[in-house]
């Protein structure tokens, strides 16, 4: 295959866009932003949905049934993030969760933070499957995913 | 009742690092050898089913309407269809319906990925809600990570020998892609490499993940007619399954992963498979990460739950064991991911019509192909058999 003689053409596409949030994640949001996490209740199978939705994936039901779930929780699993690519939230090294919020019976994703990431073998003695966490709440908050900063241990 | 399908022809290109071509020409490649193997002309094409990974990954949107040409689709039915990792078995799996229907006789399966052309990860992290779960599942390598994390966990598996068993799926499948001379990493490698690559998502590391490649894949799909008219090197469809689990990561289990192991029971129950680990002789396992191979192995039954890193250990599912995997190096070492699941089922047509020259296994008569697609959202399983 060559590999000196082709040519290459440059370019970028950069769109903006608006995502419509819906009534119920709005809902989600304005009470995320009173440091509340809200699931909602399948009337069918009873599982407390986290984020809270319109209707339950599997049941297909609507779910008009709100209830406030613990912003502390367990690790349900957990990755050192050390690679970078475009679009990334921040640079690494940081950790990415799954959290079982006390409540809640879906897993919520989010940062795992508080600890020292300086390598790997230091992050796994302060990060394991099963420990206790909490969510650190930021002090200026806007209604989004990251009016948590992270979960950091407990 | 649906009809008899067969593959009657596969073509692939060289992968790797492909910008001595454009996407067209290409996809072009892959489609003229798969004509040429099937011994057919473009005229001989009644309906084309395309497709790849996201459009921001190489910046042209539809890209059906751009490879058409490639494709031989001029006044032809055409489809896209796109379902992120596994779109190579969606396309395959839709080539078949378009068969099995009896609405068309002989269709072609073209998937094709460029991923040279722009930043694959960022491309990957858009397939994600954006208010939820975006920030968090850190392209493929960060949401097969923390997979892999719960996998050990919880059969108590120490890490050691989990890392120890996804190694030597890395040095196996390494092994088989020097026998592949279209496989995109052709590098003889040790368990110590493995072990000692960088880390890249804690606990995978660089040699426990695929490559990005370009290349391209078409497979041609025939009824019964004119698959025994044409060919001589038929590998009939016994069996297949897709389905998926939900959107958001958290609301189902990835370790005794539903979509993985639905889609497995149904293609068996089709293909009139009771024991696979017995019955089958060569799987294509669809293995971005080693880690996820060991989950696989267990949700398609090819050992009991907890037990896949033992199958390992025993080489049952390495080369020279009873049930071998991913003989021509897998995704492991090769992966242009629109095509990706398309040469898996290419490769499992190839083993069982005895055509996989060096990397051929002895008798195939059955094998498995594979492919997941999404954030560890579908996953989908064709079954071929030398037998009609």
């Amino acid at each position: 295959m060559a590999k000196e003689e082709v040519k290459v053409m440059e370019g970028s596409i950069s769109l903006p866009y608006r995502w419509a949030l819906g009534p119920v994640f709005t809902k989600f949001f304005d009470e995320f932003k009173n440091k509340k996490i809200m699931g909602a209740k399948c009337p069918k199978c009873n599982r407390v949905l986290v984020p809270a939705r319109k209707f339950c994936p599997r049941c297909f039901e609507e779910l008009t049934e709100w209830i406030q779930v613990s912003d502390k929780g367990t690790i349900r699993t957990w990755s050192l993030i050390t690679f970078e690519f475009s679009g990334q939230p921040m640079p690494p090294p940081y950790i990415i969760g799954l959290i079982d919020l006390d409540g809640a019976d879906t897993a919520f994703a989010h940062f795992i933070g508080g600890v020292e990431l300086s390598d790997a073998e230091k992050v796994k003695e302060q990060v394991k499957i099963g420990m206790r966490v909490e969510a650190k709440w930021r002090d200026k908050r806007q209604g989004n995913i990251h009016d948590i900063e992270y979960f950091k241990p407990i | 009742m649906a009809r008899a399908v067969a593959v009657m022809g596969f073509g692939q290109t060289k992968h790797g690092r492909r910008n001595d071509v454009n996407y067209q020409e290409l996809v072009y490649e892959a489609v003229k050898v798969a004509l040429e193997d099937a011994g057919i002309s473009p005229g001989d094409i009644d309906a084309v089913v395309s497709g790849s990974m996201p459009a921001p990954m190489e910046g042209v949107n539809a890209p059906h309407l751009y490879w058409s040409d490639a494709m031989a689709a001029f006044g032809k039915p055409s489809i896209r269809v796109a379902t992120c990792g596994s779109t190579g078995m969606s396309i395959a799996q839709c080539a078949f319906y378009h068969v099995a229907s009896g609405f068309f006789d002989v269709v072609l399966a073209v998937g094709a990925e460029k991923m040279y052309e722009n930043d694959p990860q960022g491309t990957m992290e858009t397939v994600a809600d954006p208010f939820f779960q975006r920030p968090f599942l850190a392209g493929a390598p960060g949401v097969f990570s923390i997979q892999a994390n719960q996998y050990a966990y919880r059969y108590n598996l120490p890490e050691e020998r989990v890392r120890e068993a996804a190694a030597h799926i890395s040095v196996n499948h390494h092994d088989n892609a020097l026998d592949n001379p279209y496989a995109h990493i052709r590098k003889k490698i040790t368990v110590e490499d493995v072990l000692k690559s960088r880390i890249i998502a804690y606990p995978t590391r660089l040699m426990d993940i695929c490559p990005s490649s370009d290349g391209a894949a078409a497979v041609i799909f025939a009824s019964e007619e004119k698959a025994k008219r044409f060919s001589k090197k038929a590998a009939w469809v016994k069996g297949l399954y897709y389905t998926g689990d939900e959107h958001f990561f958290g609301d189902s289990d990835k370790v005794v992963w539903e979509s993985a192991i639905i889609a497995a029971t149904e293609a068996y129950k089709m293909a009139g498979i009771k024991n696979p680990r017995k019955e089958l002789d060569v799987a294509e396992v669809y293995n971005p990460f080693t880690f996820q191979e060991l989950i696989f192995y267990e949700c398609f039954g090819f050992c009991d739950r907890g037990e896949a890193c033992k199958l390992v250990e025993d080489g049952v599912v390495l080369g020279g064991g009873d049930l071998p995997c991913d003989p021509s190096g897998g995704v492991l070492c090769t992966n242009p991911i629109g095509a990706t699941g398309l040469i898996r089922v290419g490769e499992a047509a190839l083993q069982v019509t005895g055509r996989a020259e060096a990397r051929q296994i002895p008798g195939a008569k059955t094998a498995l192909s594979h492919a997941m697609g999404g954030t560890d959202q579908f996953n989908g399983i064709m079954i071929l058999s030398s037998e009609l």
